[in-house]
Order: C-alpha cells, then sequence, then structure tokens
C-alpha cells in the first residue's frame, strides 16, 4: 500500500545502493531539510488563509474573497507583497541581534519538527526523550522574542518582550504538567512509543475525566506559550502596537508571523499525538468492521485531520475571547491552572498504579 | 468557604467561556448571518439602512416649490458653518414686500452628517437624504444650492 514510510524507505535503498554511507546521510539530511522548509512554506500559506477565513466567518464577515478562486491565494499575494518590501533595519537597534532575532524564531520552530510522527512510522528523529526535548526546545522561542524586543531599542518592543517572558515561563509548568500525565500513563517520553500505546484507544478517552482535564490544560497552555489571544499581551496591538515586531518589516517580520503560525501547528501536533492519538486510527472496542474501515483511512490524514482540528480550536480560542490582562494572566496560570494540573497529575499517577484506565 | 468558591469561579468561567464559543460556532455555521455588502457589486441592490445620512437636500413637490421659509434656524444650528441663507425680497399680491430665499447654500464638503439641521427645521424643508457617491473631480461642485432654479414657497407654510 502507498505511504509515506514506504516511499522513504525506497528512497533510503536507493541511496545507500548509489552512494557510500557518508554521502548518503548528508544527502538525506539535505533532503530532510528541503522537506521541513517546503512544510514550513504550505503551511503558512494555509494557517494564514484559514485563520482569516475562519475570523471572518466567526465575526460575520466574508473575509478575503477576491484573489484566486474563493480568495484562496490570498496568502500568497501577501508573500509577495512582504517579499519585496524593504527590510528595515532601525538606527538605533543593536543590528546584530535584530537581525538574528527572526531566525532563531525559525530555527527553534526547525527544530521541534524532528519528533514529530507525521504518518505511520514516517518521523525524521525518533529519539527515545522526544516529549522531554518538545518541551525544552520550545522555551528557546522566548530568547528570540526577547531578543527581537531588545535589540529594537523601542519601549512598546521591549515591553511586549518582558511580558512574553513572564508568560511563556509561566505557562511552561502547567505544559509540562499536563504532558506529564500521559507520560505516566505511557511510561515513556517516546513519541513513537506513544503512539503506539494508543492502538486501543486514545488516552483522551482511556484516561477518563483526569486525562480531559489535562487535555484542556494543555490547549489553554499552549494557546499561552504561542501568544495568541487570549493571551497575546506580547503583541497587544491596542496597547503596544505590535510588542516585539514593532520595528520589523518585510520578510523579517514575514519569519516572526511565519514561526507564530509554525509553532501553532507544532503545538497541535504534540496535542494531537499526546491526547488524540497522533496517526492512529479512531476504534471502537469491539467493533471489527468499523476499525476496518477506518483503517483503510491513511494514517497522515488521521495525522493532518486531528491537527487541524486543534488547531481551529485555538483559532476558535482566539476569534471567540477578549485579551486577558497581564495581572488576570498570571492569576489564571498560578492560581487555577497550576494548582488543578498537578492536583489532576496526582489523581493520574493513582490510576497508572491502580490500573485503572482501559 | 474558600474551597467551595474557588470550585464555583472555575465553573462559572469555563460555563462563560463556553456560551461565548457556542456563539461564534453558531456564527461560523451559519453564513447567512453574514452583514458585509459587497458594494460597488450590489450596487444595484443595496440597501441602506433607513436612518443613514448622506447629504442634506431640500424635497420640492412637483409646482416646484418648497416649505423653507428662511428662517435661519439650520444657520444657527450648524456647528460649523456649512449652510447660509441667502435673502431676496418678494411682493405678495396685496403689494407687499415679503422675504424669501433667494438661496439655500450647502457646503457639501464642511458638512459632518451630523443632524441638526434638519432637527432645529421648524418647517420640515430640509431633509437627510441617502445618497452618498459623492466623490467629484472639483470641490466647487461641492458647494450645493438646495432650492431648485425659480421655486417658490409652498402656500400654508410660515
Amino acid at each position: 500500500m502507498w505511504s509515506f514510510s514506504n516511499i522513504a524507505n525506497n528512497l533510503h535503498k536507493w541511496l545507500s545502493e548509489t552512494f557510500n554511507p557518508t554521502m548518503t546521510l548528508i544527502i538525506e539530511m539535505v533532503l530532510a531539510g528541503v522537506a521541513v522548509i517546503g512544510l514550513f512554506a504550505a503551511l503558512g500559506l494555509v494557517l494564514v488563509i484559514m485563520e482569516r477565513k475562519v475570523s471572518a466567518w466567526m465575526q460575520i464577515r466574508l473575509g478575503p474573497n477576491r484573489v484566486g478562486p474563493k480568495g484562496m491565494l490570498q496568502s500568497l499575494a501577501d508573500t509577495l507583497k512582504l517579499l519585496v518590501k524593504e527590510g528595515l533595519t532601525p538606527n538605533g537597534a543593536d543590528k546584530l541581534l535584530f537581525n538574528l532575532a527572526p531566525f532563531v524564531a525559525m530555527i527553534v520552530a526547525m527544530l521541534l519538527m524532528a519528533p514529530i510522527a507525521f504518518a505511520k512510522d514516517f518521523q525524521l528523529w525518533d529519539l527515545n526523550i522526544g516529549v522531554l526535548y518538545v518541551s525544552a526546545i520550545s522555551s528557546i522561542m522566548v530568547i528570540s522574542i526577547l531578543m527581537a524586543g531588545w535589540a529594537s531599542n523601542n519601549k512598546y518592543s521591549l515591553m511586549g518582550a518582558m511580558r512574553s517572558g513572564a508568560q511563556i515561563v509561566s505557562y511552561e509548568l502547567s505544559a509540562g504538567l499536563s504532558i506529564l500525565a500521559v507520560v505516566v500513563m505511557t511510561g515513556s517520553l517516546q513519541v513513537s512509543d506513544i503512539i503506539y500505546s494508543q492502538a486501543d484507544g486514545w488516552w483522551i478517552f482511556k484516561g477518563h475525566i483526569p486525562m480531559v482535564i489535562a487535555f484542556v490544560t494543555f490547549i489553554i497552555a499552549v494557546t499561552a506559550e504561542t501568544n495568541r489571544a487570549p493571551f497575546d499581551l506580547a503583541e497587544a496591538e491596542s496597547e503596544l502596537t505590535a510588542g516585539f515586531h514593532t520595528e520589523y518589516s518585510g520578510m523579517k517580520f514575514a519569519l516572526f508571523f511565519l514561526a507564530e503560525y509554525v509553532n501553532v501547528f507544532i503545538v497541535c501536533a504534540i496535542g494531537a499525538t499526546l491526547f488524540l492519538g497522533g496517526w492512529m486510527p479512531f476504534h471502537i472496542g469491539n467493533w471489527t468492521q468499523f476499525n476496518h474501515v477506518m483503517d483503510y483511512i491513511p494514517s497522515s490524514i488521521w495525522f493532518f485531520g486531528k491537527t487541524f482540528f486543534l488547531i481551529f480550536v485555538i483559532m476558535w480560542f482566539r476569534w471567540t475571547f477578549p485579551r486577558l490582562r497581564i495581572d488576570q494572566l498570571l492569576n489564571l496560570e498560578w492560581k487555577y491552572l497550576l494548582p488543578i494540573s498537578m492536583i489532576n497529575l496526582l489523581i493520574v499517577t493513582a490510576m497508572a498504579i491502580l490500573k485503572w484506565h482501559f | 468557604m474558600f474551597i467551595t468558591k474557588y470550585i464555583k469561579d472555575v465553573y462559572k468561567g469555563v460555563r462563560s467561556l463556553l456560551v461565548g464559543m457556542k456563539r461564534t460556532l453558531y456564527y461560523f455555521t451559519h453564513h447567512k448571518e453574514i452583514i458585509t455588502q459587497q458594494y460597488p457589486d450590489n450596487r444595484d441592490t443595496l440597501v441602506l439602512p433607513e436612518r443613514f445620512k448622506g447629504e442634506v437636500v431640500m424635497p420640492h413637490n412637483e409646482n416646484n416649490e418648497h416649505r423653507c421659509t428662511g428662517c435661519q434656524a439650520c444657520e444657527l444650528a450648524c456647528p460649523n458653518g456649512t449652510i447660509k441663507v441667502i435673502f431676496k425680497n418678494e411682493l405678495t399680491p396685496e403689494g407687499k414686500k415679503k422675504k424669501a430665499i433667494d438661496k439655500l447654500v450647502y457646503h457639501l464638503e464642511l458638512c459632518t452628517m451630523c443632524n441638526l439641521c434638519v432637527e432645529a427645521c421648524p418647517s420640515d424643508a430640509i431633509k437627510m437624504a441617502q445618497t452618498f457617491e459623492h466623490s467629484v473631480f472639483d470641490r466647487n461642485e461641492l458647494t450645493k444650492i438646495l432650492n431648485n432654479p425659480g421655486s417658490k414657497i409652498m402656500e400654508g407654510v410660515e
């Protein structure tokens, strides 16, 4: 049957027959890099138009509907516009840091792609601490934001960057604790192990109510971590003009923009992997017929379907809720999410020890 | 007690958020609710709200008669000098001199569509029209004379 893993294996076989091992490794690395960049470009285009359409329909508007069929080429036109704009560096800015920051943001997003399983046995790097790796690397994102805010030499940028720092540091905790709930259940940090442990049911169904609470906490925390509304204090158009990317223009701005969307994709992919079974099809207990039909849908479609569903949920949040104030934001994390997810983790641990899950 | 208040707060917060999400999901799935007017594509079928204010006009009847007595209430009410009333003397059939308007000059380029002149008018001589495509190449065209040439005041309007 046609699948991503077959293509990857055939390519690897052909390359190792043609070239020596070192050359094979280098070519495969380059191919993986090109594939990731290609995925980034595609994701940027798709997610921007998706965001604009979702926001328009939620606010009883039409959204972009002029460029291409039903406005579907709007994001392509916008990208073209950003490409021809001048990438200005302000006079008072720290030139090196200012120009480095967007690339740091992109590199972090690229690194995060490594442990994500896009389809059955199709993964760049199945390292044994995959989940830990993701939560560790995603915290580096704040460095690029701080860098951009500091180097811009602009009060709005600096304020946005500082807020973003406080926000990411605090929300990283409850995101980590809700990830831990799944890790406790699975007993492994490896992404492929976590996915295979959900072959007989996704964790959100197998783990009863504590897992649902962990899932909700995770979604709230990653919304905050990716600096999206209702937690977009780092940008906060009405207070800080555009926060940390006030001074950026042209393609450097576009890189920040792209990094935000890629980060949303990545956290949703992680959420889908941990709680919704990654590329695992939807199975119901003993319904053999139903399960067979579900198996016929390719694993990549399952993965992208779940991920895009979660992305839709995060966009839904963005266009429904008003922005939180900084004290409300920190209250929500330290007084509500953190205690709840700690108690939740305790219950999940008890469940794992007593084998109360299915 | 503290813990019951805490749980109640969480419950209330989640509930109110879900109410909001239900509303936006309803709008997301019901595209008939969309209120965007696709002007100028729908210029022929465009329906403006009843109270839309485009410009000040003076309605005339079929005998070229208007209701303006020249009382200057609109000129006084206008906050930015948009309306100027210019008078002429007219002879009544009895041979008496009577003051009447010669021109009611209206500067569209100064008007903010505040509706104060229409409210000030004691004889309902002026009203707001719904036309809104006012762009012209020469700004002199924006200075309009509201009464038609040769128009008279309507019988019985004092």
